[in-house]
């Protein structure tokens, strides 16, 4: 039985920088077992001759040449940024206290 | 703070060093891996990014075929298998250089993997194996205002450039490299250069290492002498030249020595290298950061090559760059010494384009690895990128040959090939650089130089035929250096003697 603790939860929701409570925590982690239960039912009805897949479509090599394509202007690249310096994405400073 | 060094050779006394080496090369393809936005170097910042490559909700990636097929090109170069079979991968970070917030890449099904290469250090062959080569794309550029020089440390902000993210680079991995000993920095520099010449003559990246792109991490650790148990590893990065390849292996090896002999850990660490400085520092520490919660691409179909398409490829891959350069040498009866200069100048496919072109190896040499190498230094080039073609230096060489220059003229015939004055012949022409084969304007000039230096004629009359060097110089400048000198001195000596 797949279950996720609450710790691993925590941890999970670091990485992805999502900024959980305790209350949260103990709200969400039950519920992100039950999901993983359910998604682990799957492998109850494929059989052994049905490897894992990734993917819906049973397409490979799907390619594009090397054709360069106009893409966006910087203003409109630049059009959703909170912050425009030189022409460029201004973004908080990257290293935190510690450093 | 400054840390503290073993002497080289006492580290080899206790340990044995094991290495592994990382490469990154960016592709030279006309668009990015992932999108067809432009690749170029240098564009204005912004100017290259699309809603894919700027992870724009709903942008869909496709992968360029141009970039698979250098990788397997690459891959088969280097001895490796290449996947029936093999999918990307998001690694998933947050860093603002990275806009989707995760790396396109691929993790435990690389497209080439288990291959090798030789590597010849004075005389000796080591053979690096290959774990993979995988494929994935860059990152943007950061810049770092406020705070020292543009450093990372102290910064209030960054401002980013994408053009760079998603450019395609392919990752070379080695496995660890194991029994070098003293000459592990050197097989390490070996291994990179080789490298180089390998991609360079695949030709699938500009391989610039001083523009980034080429660039390599340094793994490093020390295990004690005969134990055959590695040690914690360190992995330096940012280390963009040959020389710093093997310089930072050195360091490394030293400092690690230092630590372990005063009884404390190796920190496993990524640590920055600083060319100016020649030390390493310590960057972040792995912890967090290392759980980068790969999963398969599910916007990307797997990438199955066929057996007859990487038959086709390896049909395409050159002639070993090791082998050639040994067939070359022995065609054209290059030392040793004049070969290595010739490849660390570059200059080895113009050397051979002037040689097919009709000039004779050591004449092709000369040029290439003297004037033209002057000037391509102080232009900050490298000599195939000069304005001056093979085909134009065997037509002046061939020139010198016939008599019609001598060296001095010749180079002003590059001169105006620099100035874009057209071919070595419209050169000669307009400037009027020709030698002049008019036996009186020769005389005439040998009998003004006579009168105007008595003391040297009479030398010469007494038998000092050495004297005469002085006379020669003085008729060539009143020539302008349009005459042959040996005929000059034949002049000379048949009027004085």
């Amino acid at each position: 039985m797949p279950e996720i603790t609450r710790d691993e939860v925590a941890h999970l929701a670091n990485l992805a920088r999502i900024d959980l409570s305790d209350a949260e925590l103990d709200h969400l982690a039950p519920q992100l077992s039950v999901i993983l239960e359910s998604v682990a039912s799957i492998s109850g009805v494929a059989g052994d001759d049905v490897p894992p897949t990734s993917h819906a479509l049973p397409l490979t090599n799907v390619f594009r040449e090397d054709v360069v394509v106009p893409g966006l202007t910087p203003e409109q690249a630049l059009s959703g940024a909170p912050e425009v310096e030189e022409q460029r994405f201004s973004v908080p400073r990257i290293l935190g206290e510690e450093a | 703070m400054s840390d503290t060094l073993i002497a080289f050779d006492d580290v080899l006394a206790s340990y044995d060093p094991a290495m592994g080496l990382e490469v990154h090369v960016e592709l030279n393809t006309l668009t990015k891996m992932f999108c067809g936005c432009p690749t170029e170097f240098g564009a204005a910042p912004n100017t290259q990014v699309c809603p894919t490559c700027l992870g724009l909700p709903g942008a869909m990636p496709v992968v360029n075929r141009k970039a698979v097929e250098s990788a397997i090109r690459i891959g088969l170069a280097l001895n490796c298998d290449i996947a029936e079979w093999c999918r990307f991968a998001r690694k998933n970070y947050f860093y603002p250089d990275m806009p989707k917030n995760f790396q396109t890449s691929q993790y435990d099904e690389p497209i080439c993997f288990d291959g090798y290469m030789d590597v010849d250090v004075d005389g000796e062959t080591f053979r690096v194996e290959i774990e993979r080569a995988h494929m994935e794309e860059d990152t943007g550029k950061s810049l770092h205002v406020g705070g020292a020089t543009g450093r990372i440390h102290g910064a209030d902000h960054s401002l980013v450039d994408y053009n760079r993210a998603g450019i395609p680079l392919i990752e070379i991995v080695t496995k660890p490299i194991l029994g070098t000993g003293a000459k592990a920095p050197e097989v390490a520099r070996a291994y990179v250069a080789q490298l180089r010449d390998l991609i360079v003559a695949l030709d699938v990246s500009d391989a610039r290492m001083d523009q980034g792109s080429i660039r390599a991490d340094v793994n490093l650790s020390l295990s004690p002498k005969g134990s055959g148990v590695l040690g914690t590893r360190t992995e330096t990065k940012n280390v963009n030249s040959l020389r710093s390849v093997e310089r930072a292996v050195r360091y490394e090896m030293s400092r690690h020595a230092a630590v372990l002999g005063s009884g404390q850990k190796i920190l496993q660490e990524t640590r920055h290298w600083h060319e100016d400085t020649g030390v390493t520092t310590s960057g972040r520490e792995k912890s967090d950061a290392e759980d980068y919660r790969y999963f398969p691409e599910p916007d990307l179909v797997p990438v199955a090559p066929s057996r007859e398409w990487v038959e086709e490829l390896r049909g395409t891959l050159p002639e070993n760059p090791t082998a050639r350069r040994a067939r070359l040498q022995a065609e054209w009866g290059f030392s040793d010494l004049e070969m290595r200069d010739t490849v660390g100048a570059g200059a080895l496919n113009v050397i051979e384009q002037t040689i097919a072109a009709g000039t004779s190896p050591q004449a092709a040499r000369k040029w290439w690895l003297g004037e033209l190498a002057r000037r391509a230094n102080e232009q900050g080039l490298l000599v195939d990128a000069l304005p001056v073609t093979p085909a134009d230096v065997a037509r002046v060489q061939a020139l010198v040959d016939e008599g019609s220059l001598n060296d001095k003229l010749a180079r002003q015939v590059f001169d105006g090939l620099f100035a874009g004055e057209g071919t070595p012949d419209e050169v000669v022409a307009a400037r009027g650089l020709a030698i002049v084969s008019d036996e009186g304007a020769l005389s005439t000039a040998v009998d003004n130089a006579i009168a105007a230096n008595p003391d040297v004629a009479d030398k010469i009359r007494d038998g000092k035929v050495a004297a005469a060097g002085a006379l020669i110089g003085a008729v060539m400048k009143e020539m302008r250096g349009q005459a042959d000198a040996g005929r000059v001195r034949e002049l000379i000596l048949e009027k004085l003697q």
